[in-house]
């Protein structure tokens, strides 16, 4: 069984005892404790079940690269599902529970998966779900679906805080251990600004419980003497439980920071997302050591020999009473020698290899262990935990020679530098042959944006293994990358390990070598996807070649630890079967994360009130005050309308527009995009911007302009209004200020750049409020200052003066088609004055009204609105508009265009309105029906409805659309489809369907 | 006249660093190449400075002009100038090809103060605050919106458009959360 | 996510900062051009594998457009300049030639 020793762990603090929850058993643990030494102190070997088959699962490895022990942890809205317990930190009170069973841990009834394994292998689902067809969508893939999936989604919104940040660098250092604290301290003495990140909350790496000796002491004083050098430099940044999830093009870093995962609820943001920029990134990652591939590696008991060591020397924690060493390196002797150490049996070590002859496994038998050479596992024993392990030849087909009992198995098939984050952005990989390794190929770096290398690799990321070769390869790396900053490196004291000897790795893919096939089935490559040796020899046997493909078809390596320990044994076993050089099959492509990113922390600030940005006018308090029903324009919440007690939507539209046609109706029109262009060109640049011509529009005039794209189609339009001799003021829609504005100094900067042109947009700084109906100039005469009468403001003209005390510019433009005065005042008078016409309106009936009310009144008056009449395919032609694009110029935006022969086509859909004869309203974006079908089997169109409403002025549905000759059919009756399936008649009309002489708005 | 009024009506959030609104002040943005006769002379006349070197901000007292871009100034005065000193730069510009408007009313303008107070801003911009010469004005970006800002008088202020006030309220309170410090 | 010196206010934007604008060196087309003219002015865009001129906005920064010179496949960036060039600058066209000599100009 696994327990906690009486003696030792060094990152445990034994004063301080914790209380955790696991299924709601009550485990006592230490300070310090990751979840699975808490778990493994308490004899909790099964932690978990495998997605495939709900194979029992138990703790694997120590950290980041743990495959089986996820947990749901927290619970309620702190609930997180899929969190490896091997990086997480106990705390008092913790609560946690396995996931992927059903119904309880030790009874999962999903096992009977692992019963029909043999007939579930690679590929089973594509096999089998294809026939029938429609089986797959109702039958099929709703049972799938309901047991695919890890943990469970939590169902609370989220209680904790997220955030994000960003932070500049010279150098980032990725990884605390030995290596990136020597290459930080070289970077940081240069007077580079280093960051130093550590995903753990230790510094060290693996050099304290590998037994490092470094500068003749104890790695740990190293250690600390280094983080207090360190410390001291104000250039450097430390950071612990921050692991570096991705490095991108030209140094962009992603880091996730575990603020107040151990503190859950103490106020500080849970997680905090780094975004760093650096100009280059020292990679020191280290190395994660190798499972090796034997029947029944997966029983829970069977552990990384790395791990087992941790376990001891970290936690006190010891997986098991007797354990079998299994190895094809000298590395795993250290395991061994660390178990004895400790007071733990280790009944034998098995080597793969033919002798084992290095200093370790020499201390080891000095030690009384028995070190088996030459041997394999053939297969484990045991179910829910390792019970014992049988012994016969490397060389053999699986003969047993040998059982032996146990209650846990230390494995290791060698280590893998951890070459994500030089892989990320491009970098490239070798295969060390000798060291039966892939690791980065310093000739083929990643590079950043002046073609230099982004990434130095260093330490046991880089292949130097051992503490010794990791110094001195760090060392290398620090002067390299101060190197590549143009800083000189200064003096620094280079720690020196002790080297221990070790003797060659023996690659070793598959226990024993000539496994038969029943062994091949049971020995895992991916722990948590159920991926075994035999269904990668399947796939290769079906012709799947490509290592990306074979990944694909047998989901090898696409868990959530994203083959962190399967792809180098998946990868061999394929270029074994295909009879290839492991180089020649290569890896699969690392991508970010490292390890998985909480979504939370990707969101950061943005959510709830600050999800993205409301934009405001200086009215908005009063609209909503009002309970005024908000719809999206673009980022602004504009009044829909404003209903009052009891009322519809609807209703409120029909009050609304009603009380503007009978009275008086106020409209927040301060989204209205507003530009001023001045200068010498100005008159000559809006002459190519607009269709029609506005160098000639006398001062103090307003005129309608349209605008076009190049290719013609219409894409804004609004009201130009000469301000003085060389200024105009361009409105645009409400949804196109900035996009209009950003239009105009593209062609002044990059086309016209000669042109003497200024252009400002000055949308937020006027609130513009429209004054609408024939009782509008008895509010502004009562409001006073300005001579509002029709001799000296007549229609499409404006003035500058004082209203109620307030500077303002009132427009006489109306889009109502009401007597109307559009008064434009500096926004932080724009509440004011809105105060002072409601007050003064008051006994001629005034009322607010809304964006929908505005829409059916310019309808009403048959005025086209960008995005209802305009689709991007639209050219004002289409729109009966004419009048309003220039014959005489010789040259405007979107003119060439027009000239296309499909534009100038006398067939295209052209604007009309629409009367249905019942009175009814033609449903949004109906075509209008024509004789035959095309060839999909729909009726053929002749034309759209482009804006519908009832009109409560008329008491009937109008309608405007485009419809083919549409403005030679008046009085023609045609038929719109209809959502039921049926039909509706509609007389083509004039789309003025309201006061066609303008006497209202020129009144 | 009525008083002019800012867009939060001077909004206060007490965190690791204090972030108030303030204003409203007033805000002329100045278009012209810098070599136009006169414009220096126009610059002194409506806020005392001279004109600034790239991506900086000179400053008379409570009166400054920052470069915006190779042909923008903005000018900081207080609100009730504007008027006045637009006026000044018409007659001394008269002739030449500028721009001047009041941009007073289109601007939100937030202060944070406090010894952490760089660390709100860089929990929101992805400006490189560390690198910023004395005096820099930046312009950047203050998570999904625009915003323009400077360092001095213990703290920073910033430069926001008004009709987003409230969302840069919204994430200046985020930022400045107690307990969310950097360090 | 990439960086670029606008070359207009000197900050070193990154992509966030930036907007971007499409290919580089366009020649308009108006009233009077060939359909062939106007055709390829509207919708022929090279898209190469290797160095490209591109358009950028400084957008959250001073507003200004400028041109950038980088290589499609590597992202690694020649060097900016003002947009009011109707070609790139001599010396940036020699810098990438020594870098590149595969490469076969601008045009």
């Amino acid at each position: 069984m696994s327990t906690r020793l009486s003696k030792g762990g060094r990152l445990i603090d034994r004063a301080h005892a914790i209380e955790i929850s696991f299924n709601g058993k009550r485990l006592r643990g230490y300070r310090g404790d990751t979840l699975s030494a808490a778990l493994l102190a308490n004899d909790q070997m099964l932690v978990g079940r495998s997605f495939k088959y709900h194979r029992p699962r138990g703790i694997v490895a120590s950290g980041a690269e743990e495959p089986n022990a996820l947990v749901n942890l927290g619970a309620g809205a702190r609930a997180e599902p899929n969190q490896r317990t091997t990086t997480t930190e106990a705390f008092d009170g913790l609560v946690a529970a396995s996931q992927n069973h059903w119904p309880s841990l030790d009874y999962d009834i999903g096992a009977v998966n692992n019963l029909a394994a043999r007939f579930l292998p690679a590929g089973f689902y594509y096999k089998t779900f294809i026939h029938p067809r429609p089986a797959w969508k109702h039958l099929f893939e709703p049972i799938i679906r309901r047991s695919a999936g890890l943990g469970k989604a939590p169902a609370e919104p989220d209680a904790d805080r997220y955030e994000q940040v960003y932070a500049h660098c010279d150098l980032l250092v990725a990884g605390g251990g030995i290596a990136g604290l020597q290459a930080a301290l070289i970077a940081g003495a240069a007077g580079a600004r280093v960051m130093l990140l550590e995903q753990t909350a230790h510094w060290g790496g693996r050099a304290p419980v590998d037994g490092d000796v470094i500068d003749g002491k104890p790695a740990e004083e190293w250690i600390t003497a280094t983080l207090d050098a360190l410390g001291k430099m104000e250039n450097v940044t430390l950071k612990t439980r921050c692991m570096v999830a991705g490095v991108y093009d030209h140094g962009y870093v992603l880091a996730e920071e575990r603020v107040a995962d151990h503190t859950p609820g103490d106020g500080r943001p849970r997680k905090r997302l780094w975004r760093i920029r650096a100009t280059r990134v020292l990679s020191a990652t280290g190395a994660l050591e190798r499972p090796l591939a034997f029947a029944g590696n997966d029983i829970p008991g069977v552990m990384l020999a790395s791990a087992v060591r941790d376990y001891v020397g970290n936690w006190a924690v010891s997986p098991g009473d007797r354990t079998v060493v299994v190895t094809n390196n000298d590395d795993a002797y250290r395991t061994a020698i660390a178990l004895k150490e400790a007071g733990l049996e280790v009944p034998v070590i098995v080597d793969a290899r033919a002798q084992a002859n290095g200093a370790l496994p020499q201390k080891a038998r000095a030690m009384g262990i028995r070190v088996e050479a030459g041997r394999a596992i053939v297969k484990v024993k045991g179910g829910k935990r390792v019970t014992g392990v049988a012994l016969g030849l490397m060389a053999g087909e699986g003969a047993v020679l040998e059982e032996i009992a146990c209650d846990a198995v230390a494995m290791s098939g060698g280590w893998s530098p951890v070459v994500h984050l030089w892989s990320h952005c491009g970098g490239k990989l070798t295969w060390d042959r000798a060291r039966a390794m892939f690791r980065p190929d310093a000739a083929r770096p990643p590079l950043t944006q002046d073609g230099s290398a982004l990434v130095i690799a260093a330490g046991a990321a880089n292949g130097a293994l051992t503490g010794a070769e990791a110094l001195a390869d760090a060392a290398e790396a620090g002067v390299a990358a101060v190197k590549s900053l143009d800083l000189k490196a200064k003096t620094t004291p280079i720690g020196k390990a002790e080297a221990v000897e070790e003797a060659m790795i023996e690659p070793v893919w598959m226990m024993p070598q000539g496994a038969k096939a029943s062994l091949r089935m049971k020995m895992w490559l991916d722990f948590q996807n159920d991926v075994k040796v035999s269904d990668v020899q399947l796939a290769a046997r079906e012709g799947y070649q490509s290592v990306e493909h074979t990944k694909r078809y047998t989901t090898l390596g696409m868990a959530t630890d994203q083959g962190k320990l399967s792809n180098i044994n998946g990868l061999a076993i394929l270029a074994d079967a295909l009879n290839e050089d492991i180089p020649a099959v290569g890896t699969t492509t690392f991508r970010p994360p490292y390890t998985p990113v909480t979504i939370g922390a990707l969101v950061g600030e943005a959510r709830g009130e600050i999800f993205q940005p409301l934009r405001r006018t200086p009215m908005q308090g009063w609209h909503e005050a009002q309970g005024a029903y908000l719809e999206p324009v673009g980022l602004w919440r504009r009044p829909y309308c404003y209903p009052r007690a009891g009322e519809t939507h609807e209703q409120a539209v029909n009050r609304e527009i009603l009380n503007t046609r009978a009275n008086v109706g106020l409209l927040d029109a301060s989204t209205l995009g507003k530009i001023i262009v001045r200068g010498p060109d100005a008159g000559r640049f809006l002459d190519m911007l607009y269709t029609n011509v506005m160098s000639s529009l006398p001062v103090g005039k307003c005129r309608y302009g349209l605008m076009c794209n190049e290719q013609g189609f219409l894409s804004d339009d609004g009201v130009v209004v000469r301000l003085a001799e060389d200024t105009w003021l361009c409105h645009t829609t409400s949804g196109g200020a900035d996009r209009i504005h950003g239009w105009m100094e593209d062609w002044l900067q990059c086309e016209w750049w000669d042109w003497k042109v200024y252009t400002a947009n000055v949308t937020e700084q006027y609130a513009q409020i429209a004054v609408a109906g024939p009782k509008a100039r008895l509010v502004l005469e009562k409001l006073g200052g300005m001579d509002v009468s029709k001799e000296t403001m007549p229609f499409m003209t404006f003035a500058e003066g004082e209203l109620a005390g307030i500077p303002a510019r009132v427009h006489r433009i109306s889009f109502s088609g009401e007597l109307s005065y559009e008064i434009a005042v500096p926004a932080s008078h724009g509440l004011a004055l809105w105060e002072k016409l409601v007050a003064a309106g008051a006994e001629f009936g005034v009322m607010p009204y809304g964006t929908e009310a505005m829409h059916i009144m310019r309808a009403e008056k048959g005025f086209i609105m960008i995005g209802d009449e305009t689709d991007g395919t639209v050219i004002p032609q289409d729109l009966g508009l004419d009048w309003a694009i220039s014959k005489k110029k010789a040259d405007f935006l979107g003119k060439r265009g027009q000239e296309r022969t499909y534009l100038a086509s006398p067939d295209r859909w052209k604007l009309v309105g629409f009367e249905t004869l019942d009175g009814s309203v033609i449903p949004d974006g109906a075509y209008v029906l024509d004789a035959g079908t095309n060839d999909y089997g729909f009726r053929k169109a002749q034309g759209r409805v482009t804006s519908t409403y009832h009109s409560p002025t008329l008491q009937k549905g109008i309608a405007m659309g485009l419809l083919r000759h549409g403005p030679q059919r008046m009085g023609e009756v045609v038929e719109f489809n209809t959502m039921a399936g049926g039909t509706v008649a509609a007389r083509v009309v004039n789309p003025v369907f309201l006061d066609p002489n303008g006497e209202k708005q020129n009144g | 006249m009525a008083e002019p009024v800012s867009a939060l009506g001077g909004a206060v959030f007490e965190g690791f660093a204090t972030v108030r609104e303030i204003g409203p002040l007033g805000m002329i943005t100045l278009r012209a190449k810098p070599d136009v006769p006169g414009l220096e002379a126009a610059v002194r006349g409506a806020v005392g400075t001279g004109l600034p070197a790239r991506r900086q901000m000179d400053w008379a007292k409570d009166r400054g002009c920052g470069w915006m871009s190779p042909d923008e100034y903005l000018l900081i005065l207080p609100h009730a100038e504007v008027g006045r000193a637009l006026a000044g730069i018409e007659a001394a510009l008269k002739g030449q090809h500028f721009l001047a408007v009041d941009v007073s009313d289109a601007r939100a303008v937030f202060r944070i103060e406090g010894e952490k107070a760089d660390q709100v801003l860089r929990k929101l911009a992805p400006a490189d605050l560390d690198a910023m010469a004395p005096g820099e004005l930046r312009r950047s970006r203050i998570a999904q919106v625009a915003g323009a800002f400077w360092a001095g008088e213990g703290g920073y202020t910033l430069v926001v458009f008004r009709s987003v006030a409230g969302y840069v309220m919204g994430v200046l309170t985020h930022s400045a959360q107690p307990g969310s410090e950097l360090a | 996510m990439l960086i670029l010196e606008c070359p207009y206010c000197g900050v070193k934007a990154e992509e966030t900062e930036l907007q971007p604008g499409g290919e580089a060196h366009l020649k308009r087309f108006g009233p009077g051009s060939s359909p062939e003219d106007f055709e390829a002015y509207m919708f022929a865009r090279k898209n190469p594998k290797g160095v490209h001129f591109e358009r950028w906005r400084h957008a959250y920064g001073c507003g200004k457009w400028f041109l950038a010179a980088r290589c499609t496949a590597t992202l690694e960036v020649f060097g900016t300049y003002p947009a009011q060039s109707p070609e790139p600058p001599a010396d940036l066209v020699n810098k990438i030639k020594a870098k590149r000599p595969e490469w076969k100009g601008w045009k």
